[in-house]
């Protein structure tokens, strides 16, 4: 058949397809009028299939570059209209939070216990350092960021943890601006073979390990504690989670197993990025009480420290308990 | 003929052609989106700052979400983000089909490993080892970015009298053919004379100076012109 008989024995088909495509498509459908459509949207399946037959003659055929320049740009338009509505399930957030997250950091537990020691390792070893020799404050902080953190802790501040010209609400947005930021570098630095991530929780955790070290000297300590005790538990422990799931990336590529790096990368981003999903939730949480809740000295310090222990159990016993039930 | 041009194979069992777009028309759109962002903030910061404290709260929490939801929103939502659409672009899956929320957050959140050590050093170096242009964000959520297809413009083939080949052309071959004749009203006499001489096979034979002319005469008789 030649080119232009086939034109003329065709054309009307892909016109009317191009012209449902047309009717459907937000973006050309709200310049042009839009045109009589004469396809059912039932009918357009098979439109599309014969349109799709049409271009692959067309190039076995070899007919002008032309028509097939026409009818792939028909058969791509068409390709994203049909399986643009595809898509995973939705998770519902609630089923996300009552059992999918704790699975999630579960399924994941020995990435989770590295970051855990990555983090609350060198926390853990720079309090006792820092209590006992508190000089080595400088190491970690310059002199303007400690008289910063001295008026924040000072004994006599009305609300712990800020400066006297701080609002609430603004520290509360402060906090998830600052700290979701820090949660996602941790995360996103993990395709680099974990190296970022390994860096970041580290980091972390010594300069947070070094401060808390250093505040617990002195008169320092009832404020300082009474402060971080309440959010600790939300905060740390989503840094912990965001460094895991930045490990998961990274530790796919180093151990692919039987996959390409590639795929094994594409693999372990879904349910990583899953993982950053509830870790930043629980960044918004920790920022909303270390704005809230942790700045009142209404309170006697043994009420905070017990509020930041209930916290801990708490979320310790929701990452080890919650949706077992109806595990598949 | 075109190294960017990447074929996905469909389950209808034909091939499509995307463009896919390099680091320079990418870094442009970023440029774009970058200023579409400053102006929001900007204006937001103007009118919050009346609020004092609790405008400090809002420029933050704008800040937040601006940075880390605006591509992301758009891209899941449209296809692209307003600085992309001006260029021509859009976010596909590796397959074809339009980007999901879950892709669109993962190539946005990669943005800060992309990102590294500075003006995304980390995400070209990425783009420039592999064939389909990805950076570490695009890996990870296995998405592309091509060129949307344009509203096809004919090609202005001047009108001759149509000429068969002699031989079948394959549809490279075609293109260059059709190419040439559609730039050769911008170009000098002389040099679409020279051009029109490299096919030997084509326009051996022809009278001096009518080269071209041959060629453009192929170009209607592929065109289907009778």
């Amino acid at each position: 058949m030649k080119q232009a008989a086939f034109e003329q024995h065709y054309a009307a088909d892909w016109h009317s397809f191009e012209q449902w495509l047309d009717s459907n498509d937000k973006q050309v459908g709200k310049k042009k009028s839009v045109p009589t459509v004469t396809l059912a949207d039932r009918e357009i399946p098979r439109a599309y299939r014969h349109v799709c037959q049409l271009l692959a003659i067309a190039r076995e055929r070899q007919y002008s570059p032309d028509l097939i320049d026409r009818l792939n740009r028909l058969a791509l338009r068409g390709h994203h209209l049909l399986y643009g509505a595809r898509g995973g399930r939705a998770v519902p957030l609630l089923e996300f939070l009552s059992a999918g997250f704790p699975r999630l950091v579960r399924a994941e537990r020995r990435l989770v216990a590295a970051a855990v020691v990555l983090f609350a390792g060198p926390l853990l070893v720079l309090i006792a350092v820092l209590s006992a020799t508190p000089d080595f404050i400088h190491y970690f902080v310059d002199p303007a960021g400690l008289a910063r953190f001295q008026e924040m802790y000072d004994p006599g501040n009305p609300r712990l943890g800020m400066r006297q010209a701080d609002d609430n609400l603004m520290m509360f947005a402060f906090y998830i601006w600052n700290n979701v930021k820090i949660g996602f570098q941790t995360f996103a630095t993990g395709v680099l073979l974990g190296i970022g991530s390994v860096y970041f929780l580290i980091f972390n955790g010594a300069q947070i390990g070094a401060v808390a070290g250093y505040f617990s000297g002195a008169n320092f300590t009832e404020p300082f504690w009474s402060f971080v005790s309440g959010h600790s538990a939300m905060e740390l422990t989503a840094i912990m989670l965001s460094g895991a799931a930045g490990l998961k990336m990274g530790t796919s590529l180093i151990a692919p197993g039987r996959r390409s790096r590639k795929a094994a990368l594409m693999e372990a981003a879904r349910p990583a990025v899953r993982m950053m999903y509830g870790a930043a939730l629980m960044f918004v949480i920790a920022a909303f009480i270390e704005g809230f809740w942790s700045p009142l000295t209404l309170f006697p310090a043994a009420t905070k420290y017990t509020v930041g222990i209930i916290m801990w159990i708490l979320v310790i016993g929701y990452f080890l308990f919650a949706g077992r039930r109806n595990a598949a | 003929m075109l190294d960017t041009a990447r074929r996905i194979a469909t389950p209808e069992g034909i091939e499509l052609t995307l463009r896919l777009a390099g680091p320079v028309p990418r870094a442009l759109a970023w440029g774009i989106d970058l200023l579409i962002r400053g102006v929001i903030l900007g204006f937001i910061a103007y009118t919050a700052a009346a609020l004092k404290q609790s405008g400090m709260a809002i420029i933050l929490l704008s800040a937040f979400l601006i940075e880390w939801l605006y591509p992301a929103w758009f891209e899941a939502t449209r296809g692209a983000t307003p600085g992309k659409r001006a260029i021509g672009l859009i976010v596909l899956n590796d397959d074809g089909t339009p980007v999901r929320w879950p892709a669109a957050m993962t190539r946005n959140l990669l943005r800060a490993a992309d990102f590294l050590p500075t003006m995304y050093l980390a995400g070209f170096v990425a783009m420039v080892m592999n064939r389909d242009f990805k950076r570490l964000g695009d890996l990870a959520a296995n998405t592309l970015v091509v060129y949307r297809e344009q509203k096809l413009v004919p090609l202005a083939i001047p009108k001759a009298e149509p000429r068969a080949p002699g031989f079948a052309l394959s549809i490279t071959e075609q293109r260059a053919i059709l190419d040439f004749a559609a730039r050769s009203p911008g170009l000098t006499p002389e040099r679409a004379e020279e051009l029109a001489e490299i096919p030997q096979t084509l326009t051996k034979g022809t009278a001096p100076g009518k080269a071209a002319a041959r060629l453009i005469g192929i170009a209607n008789y592929l065109m289907g012109r009778t």
